[in-house]
């Protein structure tokens, strides 16, 4: 049963004409996706903790629910019914406004992701998705910004500001490292970028052209991107207590996390996609069809997933000048270097 | 009215109300969330135009960069809050003059004009097209390259001014 | 047939719903109890000392400046990134590659300006 089958059905229930169809199916597919959005986030909160408590050899979460795993569920019940205070300094309506631009574009970027092969498994694959996702997702700095400038409060204000410098620092290298994947596959499409590594593990762009290089300055960019460890300073709660988001309570703090738990997932998920074959099988060939494809999103971007929760139990956090430096100095030469040396091998017209 | 009319309409009034929001409110703050809010209007009216490459484009540059850039801007210029700015100054009703003046010649002219239309379908894929017109043959190559030097000459005037203020 | 962003309109519009529906739900249930100490600023459990919108250095918009630059350029990079294969297969591989790496040499000359001038370290 596919969504376009479920909406002809609710249509002619209805008895609305045939082509609202279409709308339904982009409601139905909004709805999914804003659904599995916050699923992924109470998952991921879970699997967090006990894998921080595993790694510091503690328990995490046992509590609530067998092995505590409805603890990021009454978290979440908690933040619902908590009193939400706005302080009489803050300007209200931007400080209104500041989630909603943070976690809109973290929910957009969804559109474009890729879950298995064909249209079924996509909400839309846009022309320019890669583009299109760099795009939604500068628009959170400005969210950043007035939330610590709304705040009328100085660690809020400094926490911003930092926040935004970091953010536009990491910007540039991000969109430059994607280019490696859209240079080999001619198009910035994400399933055309998918379908170009279907030969199996050894086509996978990971591994072609330059090996490596794109896949991991994508991966610290984007970290630095979502405020991951070690790129954390925004909240450095030793030095500005919780950054731009110190005045928020209740569900509008709710939201900046659930952006941020979101884009945690959807980095792992566009880099699975850009280097890792996206729903590709290793082997060519081989389960590489219908559901199948699903199972293999989602097993490359939960392993990316775990790969970020490793390195958030295992490094300590940088100072702020050492991420300016590294993300200018060191970054967005590396991105540059990737993106001339993989231009050189398509130009001279090899791989292709 | 079918859809794109409508979307067209629902964009101008987002646009044109935005705008108005910039150049009347009197904290510079929501001047520059508003200015946000004109420039995503305007990547919708591109995205409606099928020119997806520059809705992005739009996005990424006006929205995230260039509106961050004016946010960094004023908070470099001390306490915002509490300011009232007024955006007027006695020269106004000569500027009101100007402008209205100016519009009434635009739509003279756009009134008279007739606005070729063609008859071939808008072009999909513009980031191709962008592309080719960029790296082909003898097109826009030398503009191109020009353009980096514009770049250049930006960078370097920025930094110059910023550091002429550190000293 | 609406067109693909008609789709993100859409998205936009219903994350925006979603966010005005739960604020709205979770106002139902949720206590609203304000007092002056709740709703005066955090500082530490102290009195906020003077305003909290201090003038930032320099510095910061320097780096703005500087991204919105590259961002330019990241700009200028893509539709040459897609191009760049079916070039190569008419023989113009190099042609369109040369053309990109005098573009960005002229780039990297500037930020080897900036890195000279000591702009990119953050004090």
């Amino acid at each position: 049963m596919t969504l376009t089958g479920i909406a002809e059905f609710i249509a002619s229930f209805f008895g609305l004409p045939g082509s609202s169809s279409v709308w339904i199916v982009a409601v139905l597919a909004a709805a999914i996706l804003l659904g599995f959005m916050l699923l992924t986030v109470l998952i991921l909160i879970y699997v967090l903790r006990k894998l921080l408590g595993k790694i510091q050899a503690r328990l995490g979460p046992t509590r609530t629910g067998p092995k505590g795993i409805f603890q990021t569920a009454a978290d979440a019940l908690k933040l619902l019914i908590k009193e939400d205070t706005i302080p009489v300094k803050a300007d209200r309506r931007v400080f209104i406004v500041a989630p909603i631009l943070v976690f809109v574009p973290a929910y957009l970027v969804y559109v474009v992701v890729p879950f298995g092969e064909g249209n079924h498994f996509i909400a839309k694959d846009l022309n320019i998705g890669l583009l299109y996702i760099v795009a939604v997702s500068s628009i959170n700095v400005i969210g950043v910004v007035l939330a610590g400038w709304a705040s009328e409060n100085k660690y809020s204000l400094l926490g911003g500001m930092r926040s935004a410098a970091q953010l536009i620092s990491y910007e540039v290298p991000q969109a430059l490292a994607v280019l490696g994947p859209v240079m080999l596959a001619e198009s910035l499409s994400m399933q055309d970028i998918v379908k170009a590594q279907g030969e199996g593990l050894f086509s996978w762009f990971i591994f072609r052209s330059l090996p490596l290089l794109g896949f991991i300055v994508f991966l610290v960019a984007s970290m630095a991107e979502i405020n991951h460890v070690p790129f954390d300073l925004p909240e450095g709660e030793s030095e500005l207590v919780a950054g731009f988001n110190v005045e928020y309570s209740g569900m509008r703090f709710a939201f900046f996390m659930l952006a941020e738990f979101a884009a945690s997932f959807t980095i792992c998920a566009i880099a699975a996609t850009l280097f890792l074959g996206g729903w590709h099988s290793p082997i060519r060939g081989f389960l590489d069809n219908g559901w199948w494809t699903v199972f293999w999103f989602f097993l490359k971007s939960s392993a990316l997933v775990c790969l970020l929760m490793w390195i958030r139990a295992t490094y300590p956090r940088v100072r702020v000048d050492q991420l300016m430096e590294f993300g200018w100095k060191l970054m967005i030469p590396l991105a540059l270097f990737n993106v001339l040396v993989v231009g050189l091998y398509v130009a001279l017209g090899k791989g292709g | 009215m079918d859809w794109h009319t409508c979307s067209f309409y629902v964009l101008s009034v987002m646009i044109l109300g935005s705008a108005l929001m910039v150049v009347s409110l009197r904290n510079i703050v929501h001047c520059a969330l508003f200015l946000a809010f004109t420039f995503m209007g305007v990547a919708g009216v591109f995205a409606l135009l099928h020119a997806e490459f520059l809705a992005a484009v739009q996005v990424l540059i006006y929205v995230g960069a260039i509106t961050v850039l004016i946010l960094f801007a004023v908070m470099l210029t001390q306490k915002t809050i509490g300011i009232s700015l007024k955006q007027t100054n006695r020269l106004a009703p000569l500027a009101v003059l100007s402008a209205v003046t100016f519009l009434c010649m635009i739509a003279v002219i756009a009134l008279n004009t007739t606005f070729p239309t063609s008859g071939q379908h808008t072009v999909a894929v513009s980031t191709q097209t962008i592309g080719s017109a960029i790296l082909g043959n003898g097109s826009y190559v030398v503009p191109f390259e020009v353009a980096s030097i514009l770049l250049l000459a930006a960078m370097v005037g920025a930094i110059v001014i910023a550091r002429g203020q550190d000293n | 047939m609406p067109s693909d962003y008609a789709y993100v309109a859409l998205f936009a519009a219903i994350g925006v719903a979603f966010i005005i529906a739960t604020l709205v739900f979770s106002w139902f249930i949720r206590p609203s109890d304000p007092s002056p100490e709740k709703l005066s600023t955090y500082e530490c459990a102290e009195e906020p000392v003077g305003p909290a919108h201090v003038q930032f250095r320099v510095g910061y918009y320097v780096f703005a400046l500087i991204f919105v630059i590259f961002d330019v350029e990241t700009v200028f990079i893509y539709p040459w990134a897609v191009l760049l294969r079916s070039f190569a297969r008419n023989g113009m591989g190099m042609f369109a590659f040369v053309e990109m790496v005098v573009f960005l040499g002229i780039l990297l000359v500037g930020l080897g300006y900036a890195w000279r001038k000591g702009v990119l370290r953050w004090e």
